[in-house]
């Protein structure tokens, strides 16, 4: 081989999510950026620990929210107004209380949809592949197990020098993520 | 804390192992087998009411002027308010910190989504011509007409629809952390693709996390005002109309209340036996029974006011048709379902203000029980003695079910169970990556 096959990352495991947020702070002073942490269960402070400030999600679901309301009602007033008058009852055209019921549901659903297709969205998901699968160990990250990846992407990323690193973080154990699946 | 909501010596491995183990590695169990055939067999039942409800029309039910409204809508009214306790425990009791709620919150979302998926058939099969059924969308047609949005029939339609949308968002938003653990545990290989294209390529990311539980709360959030508004607008069918003993302003409020009673009670019903069966009794402790038990114990007095209210609001309006509807629910030809009613839904209920009662697993799935029966009971109760004599009494009439009208109700019993059936056995019952989460809670203190 005169190649050395290119790899993701190097992913460090933890028992429990103290000790990973110890080593998230560590590697932080330590100068790496690209890194990210995979926990069974959300961990309180993590993201903080590792740099994320918003999720952009709220603002997403308020448009989402508004864009319902006025289809919602817009819809109701144009179709009772213009496409379809109908006189019910002498009451006026736009008879806008007996209009709320349609335009709060409609607020309410598109929100909701734009809150899970935005949170899908930033996460990029659905993605059926990703490099971090190659990894054996990975899939406790489900059960039991709390890793850390600092990504070959970061500036400071060094094959050796980042297992010496995270070695030093006290682990369960440090192993390399390829890039490529390997083929069997 | 004497009364726990997870049993002692739990590590976040053998809530995994446990509660994914019921899916991934349990064999076919006989019990399971039959009880589903038992299920798949009313949903033919269904089919075949159905089939020939297409062919013959309505008339095959027992509906005819004045009642036009017969088991069609008792049902959906009925399986709509037991389809509310699911977003209830998961929405509202998670916006209040209520942490009891996580084991049972998978399951009654399930609960709620087969609810609901009964609920909406109803509607559309008492069409009378349900093959038309898209009509009620606004959508540019030929014909040049649009819906009447001033009728609480066209609310209604969008209430089910997006109710039934935003369960199953939630309820699939909440899987998709346990469906990457099955992914990760499946040992053949068609279980890891399957699960592994639901859980979308989930790897637990930090930042992923992040977002989820916003999203989750967000949805939480906006799940709580569609709850309430769902049965709101369900109660609207009736209040908006002028028949007495429907046109009353505590139709919404109480309508609610009764949903969140109803929906309880099959909680319990169902997560009883099934705790039972699954030997669960670690994560749906004594505590969440007895829980439970209270929900519906304050509920069920909301009701029991609906009820005191109506019929004093009947003799206070000094309305002669009020006071008449009033007088023929409790002495009329359907008394005896009244006061059955009043026994399930009120005196019944109030066994539950004993703790030995809360604490027995037995003697609360019989009081659920009934209370199941009693709220069906109220909604015939609401729908028929309503209808049957109004202000004519040359137009007065009875209503009683047929064959067809037992079999299709029947038939979604069925429809409900068999989705349940399968829904035990190839999805968590639990919230795993939840249970977790209170794993490392309860360690750390």
């Amino acid at each position: 081989m005169n190649k050395v096959a290119p790899i993701y990352g190097v992913l460090a495991e933890f028992e429990n999510p103290d000790d990973l947020i110890q080593a998230v702070r560590r590697a932080r002073a330590a100068g790496y950026r690209k890194m990210d942490a995979y926990t069974p269960f959300p961990v309180e402070h993590l993201p903080e620990e590792l740099g994320v400030r918003h999720s952009g999600l709220p603002l997403i679901v308020l448009i989402g929210g508004l864009i319902g309301c006025a289809t919602g009602f817009f819809l109701q007033y144009w179709i009772s107004v213009f496409a379809y008058p109908l006189n019910s009852g002498g009451r006026p055209l736009n008879s806008w209380p007996a209009f709320i019921p349609v335009t709060f549901e409609l607020t309410i659903l598109v929100a909701a949809l734009s809150a899970v297709l935005g949170m899908l969205g930033l996460n990029g998901l659905p993605m059926p592949y990703h490099p971090l699968f190659n990894n054996p160990r990975f899939a406790l990250a489900s059960r039991n197990r709390f890793f850390l990846c600092i990504e070959s992407s970061d500036k400071r990323f060094n094959r050796e020098e980042t297992s010496k690193f995270l070695s030093e973080l006290k682990p369960k154990g440090v192993s390399e993520v390829e890039e490529d699946s390997v083929n069997e | 804390m004497s009364q726990e909501i997870i049993g002692s010596g739990h590590t976040y491995a053998t809530v995994t192992d446990k509660i994914s183990s019921i899916v991934l590695t349990r064999k076919w169990s006989l019990n399971w087998l039959v009880g589903f055939a038992i299920s798949f067999m009313l949903v033919m039942l269904l089919l075949v009411a159905m089939t020939y409800l297409f062919v013959r029309g309505i008339g095959i039910w027992g509906v005819n002027v004045p009642i036009g409204w017969g088991f069609a809508i008792i049902n959906f009214v009925w399986w709509i308010g037991i389809g509310h306790a699911g977003t209830l425990i998961s929405a509202i009791l998670l916006l209040l910190r209520q942490e009891w709620r996580t084991s049972i919150n998978r399951f009654a979302e399930a609960m709620t989504l087969f609810a609901v998926a009964c609920a909406a058939l109803f509607p559309i099969l008492h069409l009378g011509r349900p093959w038309f059924a898209y009509w009620l969308i606004p959508y540019p047609n030929t014909m040049g007409i649009w819906p009447q949005f001033r009728s609480p029939l066209i609310w209604d339609v969008f209430a089910i629809s997006t109710y039934g949308t935003v369960s199953l968002l939630f309820w699939f938003i909440g899987l998709i952390p346990d469906l990457a653990t099955l992914r990760d545990r499946a040992s053949s290989r068609f279980g890891r693709v399957i699960y592994g294209i639901l859980a979308m390529g989930w790897r637990g990311s930090a930042i992923h996390w992040h977002r989820y539980d916003v999203a989750y709360l967000l949805l939480a959030g906006l799940a709580t005002p569609l709850v309430v508004s769902v049965h709101t607008i369900v109660s609207f069918d009736f209040a908006i109309g002028i028949i007495p003993g429907w046109h009353t302003t505590i139709f919404p409020p109480y309508f609610v209340a009764g949903a969140i009673y109803s929906g309880f009670a099959m909680v319990m019903v169902l997560s009883i036996p099934i705790r039972a069966v699954y030997g669960l009794q670690d994560f749906i402790t004594q505590r969440h029974l007895e829980n439970m038990a209270k929900v519906m114990l304050a509920t069920g007095l909301i009701v029991a006011y609906g009820y005191l209210m109506e019929a004093f609001m009947s003799w206070y309006s000094a309305n002669q048709f009020e006071r008449y509807m009033m007088l023929n629910r409790m002495w009329g030809p359907y008394a005896p379902i009244y006061w059955a009613l009043i026994l399930f839904n009120i005196v019944v209920p109030q066994a539950l203000w004993f703790k030995r009662v809360r604490t027995s697993a037995m003697l609360l799935w019989f009081v659920a029980l009934a209370v199941n029966i009693g709220m069906w009971l109220e909604r015939f109760v609401i729908v028929v003695t309503s209808l049957h004599r109004d202000f004519l009494p040359s137009s007065w009439g009875m209503y009683y079910p047929t064959f067809w009208d037992w079999s299709t109700y029947i038939g979604t019993i069925g429809l409900f169970f068999a989705m349940l059936f399968l829904f035990l056995r190839f999805l968590p019952v639990i919230s795993i990556f939840e249970m977790r989460t209170l794993v490392e809670k309860t360690e750390s203190q």
